[in-house]
């Protein structure tokens, strides 16, 4: 891995969609494509194991599809602009989708937003701590 | 002579879009964020360009996982609102102008920008936004528009200096273009923001703040900051902020502020706006 990727991995809480991560993903984020579409919508919706069987994608994100585990979909290969067709397809926002990365409760995270999101302090560097 | 008279910022949060759709921009939430762009309205309208060159990112609407272009330059006769699963946005299709595109790109290429050019291109919240946010709800967009697409979704995207420099050369490039024309340049995204992983929700007041100012009067320094401390310091969706250096790029050396709106939040994000015109338009002092 060069210098310039491994340097993102010091960020907290972070996962930078690099063109490594795009080739791992590649079918997921496909396959969240298809959903722009209404009819694959109702399909997937009908049966989502068998819409997702469609797709040469691993179990493992087929698994975390089913669990809409967004932080592990951001590890085998998503990013969240894919993966917005799949909670566009839930009737979810992104306020609503993305507060489930941070393990707030929706409510909580909408207030912190309000409040004027979350500080940076903290949330800069593993190594430096702050 | 075409010449560039105007450029601006601004965020182009795709909730802006659903709210103004759904006439919401009154409510409490809301109102604060649009009232910042009551005078722009105002000044917009009194003086529309004959051309927009937007620069905006699209998001997983025209380019999918198959194909993943730095820049993109928008040279087709119209661009219609994409479908990005909820339906196209009820705005006008946009209106292009091929003929200045088509010396845009070469202009830039020979000028050692190697774009990416798109005769069909349906265009989504990131162009979308940001003209509702300055022209409101028209029949039809009060000018021509050229998009300019930029790769900021898979790392690495260009750098804040390799935005600047084209900019730069968009700058040439409309001044050598025979017609008449007066052209603003708007490079749209941001600011901090992130939508992604346990840090989601990441806002930097301070340093958007310093952003706008430096992109006012440092622009040569602001472009050297690499892509880690834009992360770091912005988010990771904030990294869409090197957009805005494409539109300083064209301004030339110096700029007059004519309005700038800082609000938090618009949905998970920071929004910015800033208006600036060229000190030097063709050799002319601006008034």
């Amino acid at each position: 891995m060069s210098a310039y990727t491994s340097e993102f991995d010091d960020i907290p809480g972070t996962r930078v969609f690099t063109a490594a991560r795009a080739k791992q993903g590649y079918h997921l984020n496909q396959f969240c494509m298809s959903l722009m579409k209404a009819e694959n919508r109702e399909r997937f919706k009908a049966d989502e194991r068998a819409y997702l069987d469609e797709w040469p994608m691993t179990e493992e994100q087929k698994q975390a599809v089913l669990d809409r585990d967004y932080n592990r979909l951001l590890d085998l290969g998503g990013n969240i602009y894919f993966l917005a067709k799949i909670f566009a397809t839930d009737g979810l926002s992104y306020l609503q989708a993305v507060s489930t990365m941070t393990g707030m409760p929706i409510d909580e995270y909408q207030q912190m937003m309000v409040s004027g999101g979350r500080s940076p302090d903290g949330w800069r560097s593993v190594q430096e701590g702050n | 002579m075409a010449r560039i008279t105007a450029g601006l910022t601004t965020s182009h949060v795709p909730a802006i879009g659903a709210s103004i759709d759904h006439g919401r921009t009154q409510e409490p939430y809301w109102q604060p964020l649009f009232a910042g762009y009551d005078w722009t309205k105002q000044w917009a309208a009194a003086d529309p360009p004959d051309v927009v060159i937007l620069v905006y990112n699209d998001h997983a609407s025209a380019f999918t996982p198959e194909f993943v272009p730095t820049f993109a330059l928008g040279c087709g006769d119209e661009f219609p609102p994409a479908d990005e699963g909820y339906g196209p946005r009820p705005v006008p299709v946009v209106q292009g102008d091929p003929d200045l595109a088509a010396h845009l790109a070469q202009s830039l290429i020979l000028d050692e920008f190697d774009l990416t050019l798109l005769y069909k291109l349906e265009v989504d919240h990131g162009l979308t936004v940001p003209l509702s946010l300055v022209y409101g709800q028209p029949e039809a967009w009060p000018t021509r528009v050229i998009p300019l697409a930029v790769n900021v979704v898979q790392y690495p995207p260009p750098t804040g200096h390799r935005c600047y420099m084209l900019g730069k050369a968009i700058r040439r490039a409309v001044h050598s273009y025979p017609e008449d024309l007066s052209v603003q340049v708007w490079g749209t995204g941001g600011m901090s923001h992130q939508l992604q992983g346990p840090r989601a929700g990441f806002i930097n007041s301070k340093f958007d703040i310093s952003f706008i100012d430096r992109l006012v009067t440092d622009p040569d320094a602001l472009a050297q900051i690499p892509h880690l401390e834009y992360v770091r310091e912005a988010g990771s969706e904030g990294i869409e902020l090197v957009m805005q250096l494409i539109m300083r790029g064209a301004m030339g050396p110096e700029v007059k502020e004519l309005h700038r709106h800082y609000h938090v939040p618009g949905s998970n994000t920071a929004i910015g706006h800033l208006v600036v015109q060229p000190l030097d338009i063709l050799g002319q002092e601006a008034g």
